[in-house]
């Protein structure tokens, strides 16, 4: 009983993947019919099927408004460092000065490591090389630091991609662990100043 | 959309593309290592992207396009950095790349702790 249970939950986790094949099925047709709706799905089907992988741990919340928010943010980012490193590359007098970040994070989930290290990956100017998953550390290569205060606010940029994604769709642990660690900085920001 | 309006916009969009492209190329030429190339390669190129599939969409307004210029960006932003990581990885284990370009670097001492 217990285990049709577990494994109705499970399904239930992944329908909103399944429905996301289906969807990009649709895309890639670009019309949307009944008929295409059902060969996404039976597409979808079999490649769950045949190209078995462990399941997505999904956190079963998503606030809309916060993805549209975080959505618009790296738009917003991509554009902004994307003619940053268009400039860069034309600028008569560049001298390289990059660094290699370790940059924790507040929270321990997959989902929103793989997020952020993605987000942070299509915003140019930096490059994932590295993930410490048992600590939930990204390793990244930025382009044009020049000192430790450049890297600072990088780190900081990187930390607030990673707030809006756990507002976005993170966990309510996650969601809490991350109000945790505000706190925890802030109290720790009064102590020193 | 059609006339001066239509244009305009595609000019704006064409051009920020391509010289997303051409700044991508000159990058490519003059950044001096693996890492810092790869930013140029896999980065501006993606707004260049954008731009250009924006302005596909934009005069050939149907379903179809629209719905294909969104598969095409989200592939790319998904997939681009994908390999930008495994070409960065094994550019920074085989030493490919200037350390003395570094302000710092985190990395290592965790590298030479895991190192059997």
């Amino acid at each position: 009983m217990t285990s049709r249970r577990a494994r109705l939950a499970s399904l239930i986790n992944q329908l909103p993947l399944f429905l996301g094949l289906a969807l990009l099925w649709m895309l890639l047709w670009g019309n949307f019919s009944w008929l295409n709706l059902v060969t996404g799905a039976v597409f979808a089907a079999v490649v769950s099927v045949v190209f078995y992988l462990p399941a997505v741990q999904l956190s079963g919340r998503v606030n809309p408004v916060r993805l549209v928010l975080y959505l618009s943010w790296l738009l917003f980012d991509i554009i902004r460092a994307s003619i940053q490193v268009a400039f860069l590359a034309l600028a008569p007098h560049y001298r390289a000065s990059n660094a290699v970040l370790a940059i924790h994070m507040r929270t321990r989930s997959d989902l929103v490591l793989t997020w952020t290290a993605v987000s942070t990956s299509i915003v140019p100017g930096s490059i994932v090389i590295d993930t410490d998953r048992e600590n939930s550390t990204l390793y990244l290569h930025v382009l044009n630091m020049k000192d430790r205060e450049a890297t600072e606010r990088f780190r900081q940029s990187v930390l607030a991609t990673e707030r809006r994604i756990v507002l976005a769709l993170g966990s309510r642990e996650d969601v809490k662990a991350l109000a945790g660690a505000r706190r925890e900085s802030k109290r720790q920001a009064g102590e020193n100043g | 959309m059609s006339g001066l309006a239509g244009d305009i916009v595609t000019a704006v969009l064409v051009l920020a593309g391509s010289l997303m492209c051409l700044a991508a190329g000159v990058g490519l030429l003059r950044f001096p290592d693996v890492l810092s190339r790869l930013h140029a390669a896999t980065k501006p190129q993606i707004f260049g992207l954008m731009a250009i599939t924006a302005d596909v969409a934009v005069n050939n307004f149907t379903l179809g396009t629209l719905t294909l210029v969104v598969a095409i960006v989200v592939f790319q932003a998904l997939t681009a950095p994908m390999a930008a990581h495994l070409v960065a990885r094994s550019a920074y284990d085989t030493q490919h790349l200037r350390a003395d370009l570094l302000v710092t670097d985190e990395l290592a001492p965790f590298r030479r702790q895991n190192r059997v």
